[in-house]
């Protein structure tokens, strides 16, 4: 059997399944509007609870992650397979920070009893526990995106490596690139609604 | 390539023997029939479960299910027929048997991805399933899971909002590669406005569900995390909005009404021109159509909460979109009607189910008008008029465009012919057992008969027992279709049994694994009769 190589088919494909995880954070970026229209002040008081510093921070690793994820493309596309995985092990690193600081903002929040379903957050206004649950779903799922992305660039790294991902064939390494700018974007849009607008 | 050639599909030749070969098989044609045997068991499970619930109805009172239990039975038979069948349906059987063979492709773009999707979907069904044997007994939220009672309710909700949710991931990987493969697998030659009407109505449905479905995953698992943690986004007791589920809900399911139907539709704009031997009227309206359906549709959702509290500008701007939307679909009917006209017909299966349907959608399309006003809407809302309207669309129109698209395509599918006798017996059976089924539902409803009631008044009796004997009368004309088709009685099927001009009749039936020989190079209109 011949084998069938469409590569503008296969970013085609990867381009309408970022419109799908588009629409996926759709779906909240709406709940977030109409609860934020409706409880607006305690939304306002809510988001001074979060560390706009940590948001900051992982913003900027994020922003550094896609850029060297670029870069990996370029080096391949040149030919350079070392320079190709390092810049998605610095990629890597970047996620894992990324992950560190989540970690110690959903640890404390959870540390004093601030979750959903918990005790203290069910008897706090209105406004105040949508924010947080939006808060805690929001940054969860896209927790959950990052890991997956993880996942694929880990092993687009294994491929660059073993030479399976090359100068003439990188349409995997180009999507999965694609999908961690979708990881970032995502973020760039939860950063401000939850952290900034204060 | 010369051996592949001598190969039908149906054969097997690759490295795994028996039920393996098919079960690893990436073949679009083989993907195509593992959807249709799934299908077909979830359409009898759910088809029993309908014919449970008319019995059930056939007298006043309690007959021989608990409330809870007829609760739960129309849930499940609403989360099959919606999910499992009529949503993937004509696209994932035929779209994936018909339409690559249609656009001169030897496959569809992602083949691999195309069987991962099969496995998503049985894996979703199982899930969906499996609500009903684990957990605190079987969901009776109804397949709308309707918030704030789906987050109340101790049945086994989120098994059935999960499988749900998984099936919807299916339907978008389908999609994707749909899109994918119409837009870079055209044969050589063939331009958008050559390409069949099949695939221009996969192709809007293709766009639906991508982008419509994301937004009822996103909802599903809102509900699960309500469950679970208590988010509280419709939950009232935490300052959370049921409406706020409705519209999320009903931004994906109406336009899934419109996945379920454009592929319908697409399959009788194929076999009308063949049957009528004629040029299909107006090529391009009902191409651009699809699109204008697939577009206009995505804004009516709203129409479904007339009675749910909405401001007076939200109801009429959304009636006004529900009733433009109803016009491309007029001019489908219409421009099938005049292909029909000084054709030279032959009243065969497949073309006896398409009048079927036309019938069927007409009445189901204009009942959907009288749901659409905002006035008659208030007085027959959440009536046994909307269950008629409903089953009128997804059964008389998906349901019996399937089985026209079925009895059209079955010779190529198996190199065989059935028994047109039978076919048109079954068709008999079925098209009067439909309308006695649910024609006096419209009655009952216009009566004040509520939808999902296990009980009625006395004054009811005679249109619910109108109505179950017409269940069974449809039944019986399943049976005699299904074993018809399947007892494998036919002789040997000519590659083009119809006088068909669209590509799949210019290749052996079955097809060969690899579909064409040679690609074929297209350098005229798809209907050339003439």
């Amino acid at each position: 059997m011949e084998m069938h190589r469409d590569d503008i088919g296969a970013r085609l494909g990867m381009w309408i399944f970022i419109f799908t995880e588009i629409l996926l954070f759709g779906g909240l970026f709406l709940v977030y509007a109409v609860m934020r229209n409706r409880y607006s002040v305690e939304f306002h008081q809510a988001a001074h609870q979060l560390n706009a510093f940590i948001g900051t921070l992982n913003t900027v690793v994020l922003l550094l992650s896609s850029a060297t994820v670029a870069m990996s493309v370029t080096a391949v596309q040149r030919g350079e397979k070392r320079k190709g995985v390092m810049f998605i092990l610095i990629t890597l690193v970047c996620a894992g920070i990324f992950l560190f600081n989540k970690y110690l903002e959903w640890g404390h929040k959870i540390s004093i009893g601030l979750y959903p379903g918990s005790e203290m957050m069910i008897g706090l206004k209105y406004g105040y526990i949508l924010f947080f649950s939006l808060y805690f779903f929001m940054t969860g799922l896209h927790m959950l995106h990052l890991l997956v992305g993880s996942i694929i660039l880990t092993i687009v790294m294994v491929k660059i490596q073993i030479g399976t991902i090359n100068a003439g064939k990188y349409t995997l390494l180009e999507n999965g690139g694609l999908y961690w700018h979708l990881v970032d974007l995502i973020w760039i849009f939860l950063f401000p609604l939850l952290y900034l607008i204060t | 390539m010369a051996e592949a050639i001598t190969h039908s599909y149906l054969e097997n030749t690759g490295r795994y023997k028996g039920i393996l070969a098919w079960l690893t098989s990436t073949d679009h044609k083989r993907i195509g029939l593992m959807y249709m045997y799934a299908m077909m068991v979830f359409f009898i499970v759910g088809v029993l479960l309908g014919e449970l619930m008319r019995l059930e109805l056939f007298r006043p009172g309690q007959q021989f299910i608990t409330a809870q239990t007829y609760n739960g039975v129309f849930t499940i038979h609403g989360i099959i027929m919606i999910f499992t069948v009529v949503i993937p349906g004509l696209a994932a059987v035929f779209g994936n048997f018909s339409m690559p063979l249609l656009i001169g492709a030897h496959d569809v773009a992602f083949p691999r991805l195309n069987l991962f999707s099969w496995y998503l979907y049985i894996l979703g069904a199982a899930i969906a399933l499996s609500s009903q044997f684990m957990g605190n007994g079987p969901p009776d939220t109804g397949w709308t899971f309707y918030a704030p009672y789906s987050i109340q309710t101790h049945t086994n909700v989120v098994a059935a909002v999960f499988g749900a949710f998984v099936l919807g991931f299916s339907s978008i990987l389908t999609g994707l590669n749909f899109i994918v493969t119409i837009h870079r697998f055209r044969a050589p030659g063939m331009t958008f406005f050559r390409m069949p009407l099949f695939p221009w109505s996969l192709y809007a449905t293709a766009w639906i569900q991508v982008l419509a479905t994301p937004i009822v995953g996103i909802t599903l698992l809102m509900v699960i995390a309500e469950r679970w943690l208590r988010i509280g986004f419709f939950d009232p007791s935490l300052g959370g909005d049921p409406i706020l589920y409705q519209h999320l809900f009903w931004i994906y399911s109406h336009p899934a009404v419109y996945i379920m139907i454009l592929p319908a539709m697409g399959v009788i704009t194929e076999i009308i021109p063949t049957f009528a031997q004629r040029r299909v009227f107006g090529y391009k309206a009902i191409a651009l159509s699809s699109l204008a359906i697939a577009l206009v549709g995505y804004f009516v959702w709203a129409h479904h909460m007339y009675t749910s509290g909405m401001s007076i500008t939200a109801r009429w701007v959304f009636s006004l979109l529900t009733f433009l939307v109803a016009v491309p679909s007029a001019i489908k009917v219409f421009n099938w009607v005049t292909t029909m006209y000084k054709g030279s017909i032959a009243v065969k299966p497949p073309f006896l189910f398409a009048l079927g349907f036309i019938i069927l959608f007409m009445i189901g399309g204009l009942t959907g008008l009288s749901l659409g006003s905002l006035a008659t809407d208030i007085h027959v809302h959440d009536t046994a008029y909307v269950v008629a309207h409903f089953h009128y669309i997804v059964f008389g129109g998906v349901g019996f465009a399937f089985f026209a698209a079925l009895h059209y395509w079955y010779p190529k599918m198996y190199g065989r012919m059935y028994n047109f006798k039978r076919a048109n017996i079954a068709f008999i059976f079925m098209f009067v057992g439909f309308n006695l089924l649910y024609f006096p539902q419209f009655v009952l409803g216009l009566m004040g008969m509520p939808r999902r009631y296990f009980d009625y008044l006395p004054q009811f009796t005679l249109g619910e027992q109108i109505s179950s004997i017409g269940g069974f009368i449809l039944l019986v004309g399943i049976i005699i279709m299904l074993v018809n088709l399947f007892s494998r009685k036919g002789g040997k099927a000519p590659d083009n049994p119809w006088g068909g001009t669209t590509l799949e009749w210019s290749i052996p039936s079955p097809p060969p694994h690899e579909n064409f020989d040679k690609l074929p190079v297209i350098t005229g209109e798809p209907y050339d009769y003439e």
